[in-house]
């Protein structure tokens, strides 16, 4: 099933708390534990670009606003 | 932005694009963007006047791109009370924490609430010192180990949690009362919907809005952002519930 949407995750925007990942409904994001951003934290990253329904769950679960969410038209 | 696609949801312009110093996962920030997005869709940018706390968010007016005042500590009520009776027009909240609202400032608090003075209370409750390094609040629950009681807190001697909520919901000058939560896209969605309500209602001018926010603390609870929502849904929320108390606009229109 080709993706329904897609996010943008500002990287040093995120804090890396990990509401977004356990919030996606279909498992599409995760927490890039091998890397930092220029803060020293672990920042989430859309991992399975397929599977994005752009419910926008995780952007309204963000705390600091860092995510963007795009759905395809039609 | 790909081609083909339309943007679902983006960061509100009037939340300024600065850093917020919160530690990862606080429902600060999450209120803080909520109250912004509600401010932009409501387009009241030019009529918001917000008043700071003394608490973890005492920066808040770094970051909303409104007119803002600081209060000294306890008192965002009375000026609160002060900014709404000078310039009625406005739509005026005051933006406090547990220690803020339920502890040093009870007084104020219970009187605006009781001269039903026509703004909007924000009271986010975390039941911990955040700032200050975890000391036990007012809210702080039964048996919850704080740095200042590390045993669990001992009721005998310093008597349950205060809900404040309940409380304020008992006084007259009170036109809405709920308690809200973040810890699930859902109860996000409520909770925004319940700060547009007290807008509106603040708008008709009807009376206080009080909008408690049963919040969490990562740092405090000396735990991760994930394992503070469990925190929340098997302990808070049994002795904090979620719901609305008081909703007089309703209760008018049944009648």
């Amino acid at each position: 099933m080709p993706a329904k949407g897609y996010v943008e995750i500002s990287m040093e925007g995120c804090k890396g708390c990990g509401l977004c990942v356990i919030h996606c409904p279909s498992k599409c994001l995760e927490l890039n534990t091998s890397d930092t951003n220029s803060y020293g934290l672990h920042y989430s990253y859309l991992a399975k670009e397929d599977v994005c329904i752009a419910c926008a769950n995780c952007a309204i679960m963000c705390p600091d606003a860092a995510i963007t969410v795009y759905k395809k038209v039609g | 932005m790909k081609e083909g696609y339309e943007v679902v949801y983006k960061r509100p312009k009037t939340l300024l694009d600065k850093r917020m110093h919160y530690c990862p996962g606080c429902f600060h920030a999450t209120i803080h963007k909520l109250l912004m997005e509600i401010v932009e869709e409501m387009g009241i940018q030019e009529k918001t006047v917000g008043v700071c706390p003394v608490g973890c968010s005492v920066f808040a007016y770094d970051y909303m791109d409104i007119d803002m005042q600081e209060a000294a500590h306890g008192r965002a009520a009375a000026v609160a009370t002060a900014i709404k009776r000078m310039l009625p027009d406005r739509y005026v909240f005051s933006y406090q924490g547990d220690g803020d609202l339920a502890a040093i400032g009870t007084a104020e608090t219970i009187h605006a609430c009781n001269r039903g003075e026509k703004f909007t209370f924000i009271f986010i409750n975390n039941g911990i010192y955040g700032m200050t390094g975890g000391q036990m609040a007012p809210t702080t629950l039964e048996g919850q180990k704080t740095t200042t009681s590390p045993y669990g807190r001992n009721v005998q001697k310093l008597g349950m949690p205060l809900k404040m909520a309940e409380m304020v919901s008992q006084l007259a000058g009170v036109a809405y009362a709920e308690r809200v939560s973040c810890n699930t896209p859902a109860n996000t969605r409520k909770a925004k919907k319940a700060l547009k309500k007290a807008f509106e209602i603040q708008g008709k001018g009807l009376g206080t809005t009080f909008i408690e926010v049963a919040s969490n603390c990562p740092s405090g609870w000396k735990c991760t952002p994930v394992e503070s929502l469990d925190w929340l849904k098997n302990k808070v929320y049994p002795y904090f519930p979620l719901g609305v108390f008081k909703d007089v606009p309703a209760v008018k229109e049944e009648v």
